[in-house]
């Protein structure tokens, strides 16, 4: 009696422990097999395309300037952003917003929203043109990035971007997000008479 | 049966299937006095069509308004970077069908031949690794059924109600039992190098989309997937290689996967700053807010459908929480005053569709009914004015997990009643 009783006990507190375990333990244990090939990083440098946007590390060498990148947008960018990046065929405003936050339209383009200038740089080399994705040269996309910069009033006519300067560019969001914090609400699970 | 019989008869079937869709018929319709004979079905009179050599088969015809839909709420002006929304209301069981199973991309729908595809692993790791798919396949597999969710789901719909259906409220949501590998095996495999805290997913689709996730998650349980619903991923669902975060918003779990790097930081991309960053008081923005919270809706009745008669309906829905587990759905069909708990149907299961049901005596007059849902971790859903409280619901707001409410009216008319 006294060890079946034990025997149940021992059961009931597995069976607990399992339903506790975190998810990990339920995923089947790691064979001592690897099918991977080792490769170097400078054979995979075509596709290490990130940046880290806050320091800008990953940048790649080259530069571009305000005019540059003005040329580079009537080519490549106009038909789908339109004129001075106002809007155009396929998407909104890139430009504009800043301090647009506290009002209950906030508007959200490069110049209001990155927090890190890099952000533009990287974003534009992997994803623009929306048409011809990452065919562009470093030089056009540091120069079409001074340019959105530039026509968001963040750096002037003359300038050059590259690997040194872009992330220096001040941006107006940089500190305007917090760490998910939720949960946010505390609910409870009234039966009767609620509210 | 001569021909005219056959024909009144086809017609009445296109009919009733249309209908099907969108009413829903009440209880104590036995023993009414003037019921026509029953006819022979013509289909019990002839063979019907020959198996074909080959085939993938499909839904029956007369179920051809079971479709995904952009949506026609927010309209976006080109159809690469947009979505398309599940049929919830036809979804009977907690597995979405793989062709019902909602999209959002970035840069529309690559074709990768999978004998040309490979993924990288590099970055802070002791020994950058190449696989091929063949070589993925090799590993022993893990199957795991979990939900999938935008965090954009039911964005339309916090201060007035902008939707008819719950496939445009809720529609951003799916489930499926998804295959693959851990993607702790293969970090394991190319060797964690000092400081690695955060992982980069990045996908061979023409927006090149990146995510930072932090290592403990894809540690703890994210998947490498490249099958789904016994199947290899559909070509919107990632084929050859996604990969799949448990409870959290669909946006990390990156399709067309072709390169993991590891780092000490996050690498706070455009799509982790300026986008899938929730709007909070004070003009501020919360950041990498992955989780996806408890939430339920009723998808049966729904907006946009009609109760035929008073009497028995039984009202179903889908509850799921990110977190853990659900473990209790209550119904309310007064507006929220009294709730009642609804029955969970087997299996519950961490991270998951659940189904909820409950049996409702509707008596004609108008009524609110709406679902709360509670999960494993106690947290109990909110109401979108709970929400209100914490967060700006402004502009283009995510991870709505409010309880939604549908209108009843006299007539029957199901409405969206979110305000
Ligand atoms: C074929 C149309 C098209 C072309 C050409 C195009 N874009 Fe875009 N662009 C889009 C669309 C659509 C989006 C929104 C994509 C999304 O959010 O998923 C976008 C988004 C952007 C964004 C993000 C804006 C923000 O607020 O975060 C930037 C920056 C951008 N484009 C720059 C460019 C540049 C620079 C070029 C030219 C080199 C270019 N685009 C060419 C269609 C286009």
């Amino acid at each position: 009696m006294r060890s079946r009783e034990l025997v149940l006990a021992v059961a009931v507190a597995l069976i607990v422990a399992a339903c506790a375990a975190p998810t990990a333990s339920r995923l089947p244990e790691r064979p001592r097999v690897g099918f991977g090939q080792p490769i170097s990083e400078a054979d995979l440098a075509a596709w290490n395309i990130d940046v880290r946007t806050p320091d800008g590390l990953g940048l790649p060498p080259g530069r571009g300037t305000v005019a540059q990148g003005k040329a580079v947008y009537e080519a490549k960018c106009v038909a789908c952003h339109g004129p001075e990046a106002k809007g155009g065929s396929m998407y909104g405003t890139m430009v504009g917003g800043i301090g647009s936050f506290k009002t209950n339209a906030r508007v959200l383009t490069p110049g209001s929203m990155y927090p890190y200038a890099p952000i533009l740089f990287d974003y534009v080399r992997r994803a623009m043109p929306m048409d011809r994705p990452l065919t562009m040269t470093a030089d056009e996309v540091y120069a079409v990035a001074a340019y959105i910069l530039h026509l968001n009033g963040l750096v002037p006519a003359d300038a050059v971007m590259d690997q040194s300067s872009l992330p220096k560019v001040q941006m107006p969001n940089r500190d305007g997000f917090i760490p998910d914090d939720r949960p946010d609400t505390s609910a409870v699970r009234c039966m009767r008479d609620c509210k | 049966m001569g021909n005219d019989t056959k024909h009144s008869r086809r017609s009445f079937l296109g009919k009733s299937a249309v209908i099907a869709g969108t009413a829903l018929a009440g209880a104590g319709v036995g023993g009414r006095a003037g019921a026509e004979p029953l006819p022979i079905p013509p289909t019990a009179q002839q063979p019907g069509r020959p198996i074909p050599a080959t085939a993938y088969g499909t839904p029956s015809k007369f179920e051809s308004h079971v479709v995904r839909r952009r949506t026609d709420v927010f309209v976006n002006r080109q159809n690469w970077s947009d979505w398309s929304m599940t049929p919830l209301q036809h979804q009977h069981g907690i597995v979405t069908p793989t062709g019902l199973i909602f999209e959002r991309h970035h840069a529309g729908i690559p074709d990768i031949d999978p004998a040309m595809h490979k993924l990288v692993i590099h970055g802070l790791v002791k020994q950058p690794l190449v696989f091929s798919m063949s070589d993925l396949m090799r590993y022993p597999s893990v199957s795991k059924f979990h939900f999938l969710e935008c965090s954009g789901n039911t964005l339309a719909d916090w201060t007035k109600a902008a939707s008819t259906t719950v496939q445009q409220t809720h529609g951003l949501l799916s489930c499926a039992q998804w295959t693959g590998l851990p993607v702790s095996w293969l970090l394991d495999e190319a060797g964690l190098g000092p400081g690695a805290t955060w992982v980069l997913f990045e996908g061979a689709d023409g927006s090149n989309h990146t995510r930072s996730i932090p290592l403990d998650k894809v540690m703890d349980d994210a998947l490498l997937v490249y099958a789904q619903n016994g199947e290899m991923l559909r070509p919107e669902q990632g084929y050859p290689l996604r990969v799949f975060i448990p409870g959290w918003e669909g946006n990390v779990s990156v399709k067309w996967l072709r390169r993991i790097k590891v780092g000490d930081q996050p690498w706070h991309f455009r799509s982790e700053t300026a986008r899938y960053t929730d709007p909070m008081p004070d003009g501020k923005w919360r950041q990498f807010s992955f989780l996806m919270e408890c939430k339920s809706v009723i998808t049966r009745p729904s907006g946009g459908m009609k109760l035929e008669r008073p009497g028995l309906h039984e009202i179903q829905g889908f509850a799921w929480s990110g977190r853990g587990r659900i473990t209790a759905v209550d119904v309310s069909v007064d507006g929220g005053k009294n709730w009642q708990p609804a029955t969970l149907e087997e299996p519950v299961i961490d991270k998951c569709l659940t189904r909820f049901r409950h049996r409702w005596s509707w008596d004609g007059r108008p009524a609110v009914i709406q679902s709360r849902a509670v999960d494993s971790t106690g947290y109990v859903q909110p109401t979108v004015p709970d929400i209100m409280k914490a967060r700006a619901i402004a502009g283009f707001v995510q991870h709505h997990n409010g309880i939604f409410p549908w209108s009843v009216s006299a007539s029957g008319e199901v409405r969206n009643a979110i305000a």
